[in-house]
């Protein structure tokens, strides 16, 4: 999870219903909070007051919090709507991010995800980058993380799939025996992803509280649109033929197969073993009638 | 209300939770029951009750709840719930002035894009009353059920919308409770109602899923209850996060037993 911490880029918290990803989307943004950088939030799931709960009053003077709950589609007509609907509010906030390392946390990429169009979303993601890396002068990849949480169960293959093609850290949430665990992957240019599997805790005061990995028995359950296991990696018995095998089995003649050798075999009498006789005793309550061998059938 | 639900939720009338959204789910089965539980527990906790009722007629509801102690005609004439008769209502769309707002208007609409109606008239039936009387506890919203405005030809996402408006005046502004009943079909190529249903799973505070037993129908157990407790924002402590029960309802009550436990087994 440290390496998860030093990241940037855009980093996926995918939770479920039974392992939400809001508190450790707190932790996380407190870390950056505490650690000096911007912090900006846009909060679509859950009131300003109820996202803001937990934090002490140093971290929520360092918060900038963009309301998207109270009225997201203006139904109220006040006036106090941010403007330009759900795409707006996301792309003013990609504008107002000062130079210098920030981080943003959308809470959630699942509620804008089932208002936007995929492509117009993962296109703000990454203008969001390229404009912070115009006004910083430094390598976005280095100055900005967003960090969105995304519900797995709410999306099918191909948007969940575009999204992690953008992310450098995906973290998967789930747990065990009342044990939430994250299963981390971090995606590093031209270097095979590392998977890391760790325990861990939020504590009340937002926190993180990192345990190591997990024992072997429980391993965190696989997302449903990763690739399964290959089903014949255990099996008691043999799928497949070695060479001496193989050629064995193409030179075999198969019993009903009618070839013309067999058909000479058949119509010359070999020098083979006698053929078989029948010895037959009969019982005593056998009635045997040599002229008329059917006679005991009563047909 | 049945007390031995209560129980298994830890709560009474006179210490309901507010500001709580609650999902009510049922798979195979009828999880009517939860409906009627909810409704007699707020009316007796002295809430204001907006229920919108898609389903039954309010005499069958009436019917129920006298069985389980509130009236319902008592507590709609002194002001206590409001009642949209869904099945009734849905005629009068049809019958007046286009102009006039119905909360059921979306019937009428050929492209209906969202339920903003519905979401005005709730909002209208939980103003606060201005008298200087604190007549009410808290109000409630109860819906049974979201799934038939699926059916009606709404999008899960303008149902999620509706929920969302209704979460942030009732539970938020106005420190209410939700209570919505959403069937789960089981059919994966339902995407509408899967997105609906694991969305609104995402913001509930209680999940109550009621199931039908694997092995099929049984005369002495009627189902197993699921309940899962979720706190969306806040890190929870250890303590019992899901627990599973099996039920058998009788005339005026359900019973509750840990699995394999019925009274008639043993």
């Amino acid at each position: 999870m440290e390496s998860v911490l030093a990241l940037r880029g855009l980093v996926l918290l995918r939770d479920s219903v039974e392992w939400e990803g809001r508190s450790l989307l707190k932790a996380l943004i407190k870390k950056a909070a505490l650690g000096g950088e911007q912090v900006h939030i846009l909060g679509c799931e859950v009131s300003e007051e109820e996202f803001r709960a937990g934090f002490d009053s140093s971290i929520n003077s360092r918060l900038v919090y963009y309301d998207l709950f109270r009225d997201p589609l203006n139904w109220a007509q006040t006036g106090e709507a941010l403007p330009g609907g759900p795409l707006g509010a996301l792309q003013a906030m990609c504008k107002r991010t000062d130079p210098g390392p920030v981080t943003v946390a959308l809470d959630s990429l699942s509620w804008l995800l089932l208002r936007l169009p995929c492509a117009a979303l993962c296109q703000a993601l990454c203008a969001m980058s390229r404009q912070h890396a115009c006004r910083g002068g430094g390598p976005a990849a280095e100055q900005l993380c967003v960090l969105g949480l995304l519900h797995r169960e709410l999306h099918g293959p191909g948007p969940t799939g575009a999204l992690s093609s953008l992310a450098q850290t995906e973290v998967t949430l789930g747990g065990t025996a009342g044990q939430a665990s994250a299963h981390i992957l971090c995606r590093r240019p031209r270097q095979r992803p590392p998977l890391e599997t760790l325990w861990f805790s939020v504590l009340p005061d937002l926190s993180l509280d990192l345990q190591g990995g997990p024992p072997l028995e429980s391993q965190p359950h696989p997302d449903p649109h990763t690739p399964q296991v290959e089903p014949a990696s255990h099996l008691t018995f043999n799928l497949h033929l070695s060479k001496r095998e193989r050629e064995a089995k193409d030179s075999l003649t198969l019993p009903f197969q009618f070839s013309s050798e067999k058909q000479q075999a058949l119509l010359r009498p070999g020098p083979g073993p006698a053929t078989s006789r029948i010895f037959y005793e009969p019982d005593a309550f056998d009635d045997l009638d040599p002229e008329d061998p059917d006679g005991d059938l009563d047909v | 209300m049945f007390p031995e639900l209560n129980n298994l939720l830890n709560t009474t009338p006179d210490r309901a939770e507010q500001g709580k959204l609650t999902l009510l789910c049922d798979a195979n089965t009828d999880g009517s029951f939860l409906v009627h539980h909810f409704l007699s527990f707020y009316l007796k906790a002295n809430c204001k009750v907006c229920f919108v009722a898609l389903i039954q007629s309010f005499s069958h509801y009436n019917i129920v709840g006298q069985k389980l102690g509130v009236s319902l005609t008592v507590a709609r004439e002194c002001g206590q719930l409001v009642f949209l008769e869904g099945l009734k209502s849905s005629v009068d769309v049809f019958f007046r002035a286009q102009a006039e707002p119905h909360p059921l208007q979306f019937l009428r609409e050929a492209n209906a894009e969202n339920l903003q109606p519905l979401y005005e008239f709730v909002r209208e039936a939980l103003k606060p009353v201005d008298d200087g009387e604190a007549a009410w506890r808290c109000p409630v919203l109860l819906v049974d059920d979201l799934s038939v405005l699926l059916s009606l030809g709404m999008g899960a996402v303008a149902v999620l919308d509706f929920i969302h408006y209704c979460r942030a005046t009732v539970c938020w502004e106005r420190k209410g409770n939700i209570v919505a009943l959403v069937h789960d079909s089981g059919d994966t190529e339902d995407e509408e109602n899967n997105i609906l249903l694991n969305g609104l799973s995402h913001q509930s505070h209680l999940i109550l899923r009621a199931e039908g037993l694997p092995t099929g129908f049984c005369r002495d157990v009627h189902g197993q209850l699921r309940i899962l407790w979720r706190t969306p924002s806040q890190p929870t402590t250890q303590r019992d996060r899901s627990l599973t029960y099996q039920y058998k309802i009788q005339d005026r009550s359900v019973s509750f037993f840990a699995k394999g436990m019925s009274p008639a087994v043993l």
